[in-house]
């Protein structure tokens, strides 16, 4: 019997050294640079495997899920963005700048009347949901191409009107070939109605082949930039600064 | 493994066992599959409801709610989903490199088609249940016998290797939006992403009782000669009546 009691205690006591030993390993510099190997492995791999412009899959209308879940901010504070919920988004502009030969600037109904793109795709969070909705907006490629891209673009960064817990504002980045893939757009309606502020309004990116949290919403600004250091905490993207996310996130 | 000449084995003899491949790999893999399993319930912890179908989020109807899985059992302690995708997704390489290349290697030496086929024999109704009888009450193989596996443990192995092992792989690469366009086939397959995450869930937790039986079959076959025949190959085998052998399936060259 207390052969069988020491076993235990044994086995409860190696479980917890170790996931001290764990701890202690994921909290060191070298380990977790190790670690991060994994997300470098998947990006590569993902890029050599598949074409640049290989689509998501996209769904009929009745695969949509009955309520599509909204995570993160679902309502931005500040007075800023309560003003521009007063008026209906009226005055909301977004701003294309950065690497580019003629930067622009469209009003929310400026981006309405461009050709539009509708897609019914699934969202994947990075906690393990998912929610099918069908998303209409104008291609990213449109307004890129219209702000004329210099050669020395490697990434979009996308600036934000919510406020975070930091202090910061909440931003995003991708890469050129998600950038132009055909799916990735700024989308102003979800489900065929205007974009509801939980899921973003008036604008939002959707950047089908990567985790929810790369989708960034209230977006008001587009970046080009050769690269993301010195931008914000350098990591590309608010969740990947503050708690260390992967920045690719296709995962 | 070399043909053993007809030999007495009387029992008590130090023997070899386990080829230095399945020996590398049984521990790298030992290693990995724990990491993943204790990363995975601090994933598991971000959003602890399975759905069965193409999609599922907090307001859609779950199967199952996993109850949330204590620090002591999770890689890291504190909850930090970002660092456990680290973990999880590093050694998910590690797995499924040290699987393909112990099932390449295995396919050569010929470990899988000696130690891990079936014969019609083993099979055999009667011979299962006299096995099954033997494990119930404890009265583990000894002497000619106890040098290869036994039936029970071969379909188990059989499970976890073609079964369990590619399908926790595969439902695993499913979950990644990143390769969608080319995993779409199998993630149809399955019934749809939800349905993927679930049986990845499914998996993990036959995977975690596998090996939890296997610890616990190791304590009570004799701990020290097994896991020195799992580091240094050498075993001793327990002391039975004489039996004449052809083959051993343990022996290694």
């Amino acid at each position: 019997m207390s052969g069988i009691l020491t076993r235990r205690a044994l086995l409860v006591g190696g479980a917890g050294a170790l996931v001290s030993g764990c701890d202690a390993l994921g909290n060191n510099p070298s380990f977790r640079k190790l670690l991060k190997t994994g997300e470098d492995a998947n990006y590569a791999l993902h890029r050599t495997l598949q074409d640049r412009n290989a689509l998501a899959k996209e769904f009929a209308p009745n695969q949509r899920s009955p309520i599509f879940r909204a995570n993160g901010t679902r309502m931005p504070s500040g007075d800023s963005y309560a003003r521009h919920m007063a008026t209906g988004f009226n005055d909301w502009q977004l701003v294309v700048d950065g690497l580019v030969a003629r930067p622009q600037v469209h009003s929310l109904a400026a981006l309405k009347t461009m050709p539009a793109r509708s897609q019914i795709t699934r969202h994947d969070c990075v906690e393990g949901w998912s929610a099918i909705g069908k998303w209409t907006g104008v291609p990213l490629k449109t307004l890129l191409d219209q702000a004329s891209v210099s050669p020395r673009a490697n990434y979009i960064i996308f600036h934000c009107a919510d406020p975070q817990s930091n202090g910061t504002m909440y931003y995003e980045s991708v890469d050129m070939i998600d950038a132009l893939h055909p799916q990735t757009m700024l989308a102003w309606a979800l489900n065929d109605t205007l974009l509801p502020i939980p899921n973003g309004a008036p604008l939002r990116l959707r950047v089908e082949r990567q985790l929810g949290y790369k989708h960034a919403k209230y977006v008001q600004r587009i970046e080009v930039v050769a690269s993301l250091a010195g931008h914000y905490g350098g990591k590309g993207g608010y969740w990947e600064d503050s708690a260390g996310y992967e920045w690719y996130a296709g995962t | 493994m070399a043909m053993m000449e007809p030999t007495e084995i009387k029992g008590g003899e130090m023997v070899k066992r386990h080829r230095i491949s399945t020996r590398v790999w049984h521990w790298i893999n030992a290693v990995a599959i724990i990491v993943m399993l204790m990363s995975g319930m601090t994933i598991s912890n971000a959003h602890p409801h399975l759905y069965w179908g193409q999609y599922g989020a907090n307001l859609d109807a779950s199967w199952l709610d996993p109850p949330r899985f204590p620090a002591w059992l999770t890689i890291p302690s504190t909850y930090n989903l970002a660092l456990a995708r680290h973990w999880h997704l590093f050694f998910a390489w590690v797995m499924a490199v040290g699987f393909l290349a112990y099932l390449i290697i295995s396919l050569i030496n010929r470990h899988i088609a000696r130690d891990l086929t079936l014969s019609r024999a083993e099979v055999a109704p009667r011979h299962l249940w006299e096995e099954i009888k033997h494990h119930a009450t404890l009265k583990f193989p000894t002497g000619a016998a106890a040098l290869s596996y036994n039936t029970l443990q071969k379909i188990t192995y059989i499970i976890v290797l073609f079964v369990l092992l590619p399908l926790v792989i595969l439902t695993g690469i499913c979950l990644q939006p990143g390769i969608s366009p080319i995993t779409e086939w199998a993630i149809d397959l399955f019934g749809g992403r939800a349905s993927a995450r679930s049986i990845h869930f499914i998996c993990a937790a036959a995977i975690a009782l596998f090996i939890l039986v296997h610890l616990l079959l190791v304590l009570l076959a004799g701990p020290y000669n097994e896991i020195r025949s799992m580091i240094t190959g050498k075993f001793r085998i327990p002391p039975d009546r004489p039996v004449k052998i052809v083959e051993s399936a343990g022996e290694i060259a």
